[in-house]
């Protein structure tokens, strides 16, 4: 049986995340990598915006940072059991 | 030694040592900076880019001159923004006019080594010499940090040193360490030559922050804890409810502040200058020369000078909000309504502080790192009703629009002023919806922006920050708007009338015959000679268009006030309402202001820039204004 996987795009605030795969066109891949959005990194959703809660402020590898869900779904996660 | 601390020679130049300080944004890279040179910095632009080049200078106990460049802050030195390119080629020595620093001061956030180090070791790759200053030492150490200094030092091969830039801390060891590097370096080669560089592909960062990561599992025992109340501050600060109601309650001070509160000082310095020339015309015979000085030089400096009180308080704010931290949250709240129009959320006080004037609205567009981004907004944000349309909008809506309550104590007059300023706001958006769609088309760059923690701000900080905008202003901006206020002036007061001659002297001046000249251009419209003549010194600023009026109609009253009565009744027996209504659309839209031109010229480094804003924004207003006038006549108007 296949699980839908799951992406940083599609989650609320609240959630934290492992890292699984980190996507997207080249630019964007190797700029989401430079700040820190690794494989194997712990990524926790903290804030989400006034709009469409678009963007999300997340915590990755001690740093918050905004980005918006559109780029957070090149982002693959596994929820973290609690 | 005496050596001249601002402009070094020549010679001197190519002795000292030469340092540049590079590191992630929000590293406190710019405190350090201040804290190393005591604000004997000069602030420029890189040859051909937008990209501020800041060079500082200071004075070893030795007496040794030391000059050291504040690289802009970067994620990483793959070049994806100018900034990034231009930190990769001054580290490679790859920039003409720019020597190749002999030592890398890196800086790092010590709270947040993780991502900050990635950086670091980018930089170690380019085999130059190089020092580490681990910033924000004691932020780390009270939030449980535990770094072994010796060992990262080894483990990156290069000293680390714990610096506190806010209060100058380490500053000395660290500066110590670098020059015995730098004389070291130039012992054994002058210059590395400038490798090859290629972006890092996606597994090559991968294997960097992997390195990071053994690193940091060697020489940290204890990463800084999240601040506990830059975290609480956040859950208030970028709520959806209360984030929202405290963004509009500081644009509204910022907005108070630009609109209101500088309004004093700006009095002061126009009594200023306008007492200057009367003492000046006083001392002197009429004749020509006085009339340049007081009518064109001390007129053109006060032009200069009446921006700067804005200029001040807008960026007070800017690098209040920016130090703070502030900023970012404040894009990430407006990040969603922005980008509907294809803006950032950046773009925002700029383009709110437009409605102060276009001047320190566009020269804070810097905020916005993607250029393109940056460019629209600095070409919208003359559509936002500047304050010093005003008085035009007074003039011809007390003249023509007649003053019926509408709805209970709203009046007709009222509406229409606010619609004024709806049709500015609804330019703005709309045009920076075309451009985002056509000319500066582009990927919609990602929103990928920290938000760092909470600082308490550095007055030292805000004090150079401030000190290098007013200068920039002043010295770019500042000399061309000068230049053209005493070409208008020329323009106005030459040829000068004949003897005997029964029409206004403007009208023998070029700029009568300018006036002329475009009467066919602007008749479609309903305007006439005179209004064309009126928008030649309204070039300077749109509030000279009342009084360049009152000079072509030759209106002279007691005061401004009876002046302005007079010119309403007189332009209520001359113009139809067509033309008034058309002339409003024309303020609307058009490019009234060489001043912004020249701010603009200054911020985009081209002169194309400021040439297609003038062109877009008059064929905007001709357009706007001919449909408005052929509307306006077609229903009896």
């Amino acid at each position: 049986m296949t699980v839908d996987k799951l992406y940083l795009g599609g989650m609320k605030k609240g959630d934290r995340a492992l890292i699984v795969a980190t996507g997207g066109p080249i630019e964007i891949r190797r700029r989401l990598l430079e700040m820190g959005f690794l494989e194997g990194s712990v990524v926790e959703v903290i804030h989400e915006a006034p709009f469409g809660k678009d963007p999300i402020a997340v915590r990755v590898r001690g740093t918050l940072l905004a980005l918006r869900r559109n780029e957070a779904n090149y982002i693959e996660v596994h929820l973290e059991v609690a | 030694m005496s050596v001249n601390e601002s402009a070094l020679p020549l010679n001197e130049q190519a002795r000292s040592p030469r340092f540049a300080l590079a590191g992630n944004p929000n590293c406190g890279k710019t405190a350090l900076f201040n804290a190393i040179t005591g604000g004997r910095q000069k602030v420029g632009n890189y040859p051909g880019v937008t990209v501020e080049r800041k060079e500082g200078f200071f004075t070893r106990p030795d007496g040794e001159q030391v000059r050291i460049l504040d690289l802009p802050g970067t994620y990483s030195l793959d070049a994806k923004t100018p900034d990034e390119e231009i930190s990769r080629d001054v580290l490679l020595g790859k920039i003409s006019d720019e020597e190749q620093p002999d030592v890398i001061l890196a800086v790092a956030d010590a709270t947040s080594l993780e991502r900050n180090l990635g950086l670091i070791l980018e930089l170690r790759a380019l085999g130059r010499p190089m020092i580490l200053a681990l910033n924000m030492m004691d932020l780390a150490r009270a939030r449980g940090a535990v770094i072994d200094l010796e060992v990262l030092g080894r483990e990156l091969g290069f000293p680390v040193f714990p610096t506190v830039a806010v209060n100058g801390d380490g500053v000395e060891p660290l500066l110590a360490q670098a020059m015995q590097i730098a004389h070291a370096a130039k012992l054994s080669a002058e210059k590395s030559p400038a490798a090859d560089w290629k972006n890092s592909t996606p597994n090559e960062v991968r294997d960097r922050f992997a390195t990071v990561d053994a690193i940091l599992a060697k020489a940290v025992k204890r990463s800084a804890r999240p601040l506990i109340w830059s975290e609480k501050v956040d859950r208030i600060v970028v709520h959806p409810v209360w984030g929202s109601i405290i963004l509009l309650f500081i644009l509204g001070v910022i907005f108070q502040a630009i609109f209101s509160w500088a309004a004093l000082p700006q009095e002061w310095i126009e009594k200023g200058v306008g007492a200057l020339g009367k003492s000046v015309a006083g001392l002197m015979s009429v004749g020509p020369l006085r009339s340049l000085l007081t009518d064109g030089v001390i007129a053109g400096v006060g032009s200069v000078l009446v921006f700067l009180p804005q200029i001040l308080l807008l960026f007070f704010f800017i690098l209040l909000l920016e130090d703070t931290g502030y900023m970012a949250r404040a894009a990430f709240l407006m990040d969603r309504v922005m980008g509907k129009v294809g803006l950032h959320g950046r773009a925002f006080i700029p383009l709110l502080s437009s409605f102060a004037c276009a001047i320190p609205g566009i020269m804070a567009t810097r905020t916005i790192e993607n250029r393109r981004d940056r460019l629209t907004t600095i070409l919208v944000a003359p559509l936002m009703t500047p304050s010093a349309t005003l008085p035009n909008y007074s003039l011809l809506i007390a003249a023509f629009i007649p003053n019926t309550a509408v709805f209970g104590p709203v009046r007709l007059q009222g509406l229409v002023m606010l619609g004024l300023y709806a049709g500015g706001v609804a330019a703005t958006l709309g045009m920076a919806w075309v451009f985002k769609r056509t000319l500066l088309k582009g990927v919609k760059p990602p929103l990928l922006m920290e938000l760092p923690t909470y600082k308490v701000p550095s007055w030292r900080n805000i004090f150079f920050g401030l000190r290098d905008r007013c200068w920039i202003f002043i010295r770019r901006a500042g000399t061309v708007i000068l230049a053209i206020t005493i070409i208008l002036w020329f323009v106005a007061s030459y040829p000068k009338a004949p003897e005997g001659a029964l029409l206004p002297p403007i009208d023998y001046s070029y700029a009568g015959r300018i006036g002329h000249a475009i009467e066919p251009l602007i008749r479609p419209l309903g305007f006439d000679w005179r209004i064309g003549i009126a928008f030649v010194p309204g070039m300077a600023a749109r509030e000279v268009m009342v009084s360049a009026l009152a000079t072509v109609y030759a209106i002279e009253g007691k005061d401004e006030e009876a002046t302005g009565r007079a010119l309403s009744e007189v332009l209520k027996s001359q113009w139809s309402v067509a033309t008034a209504v058309s002339l409003l659309v024309w303020y609307i839209l058009a490019c009234q202001c060489l001043s912004t031109l020249a701010v603009t010229r200054r911020e985009t480094n081209s002169w194309r820039w400021p040439l297609f804003m003038f062109s877009y924004m008059t064929a905007l207003a001709y357009v706007g204004s001919f449909i408005t006038y052929r509307l306006c006549v077609w229903a009896g108007l």
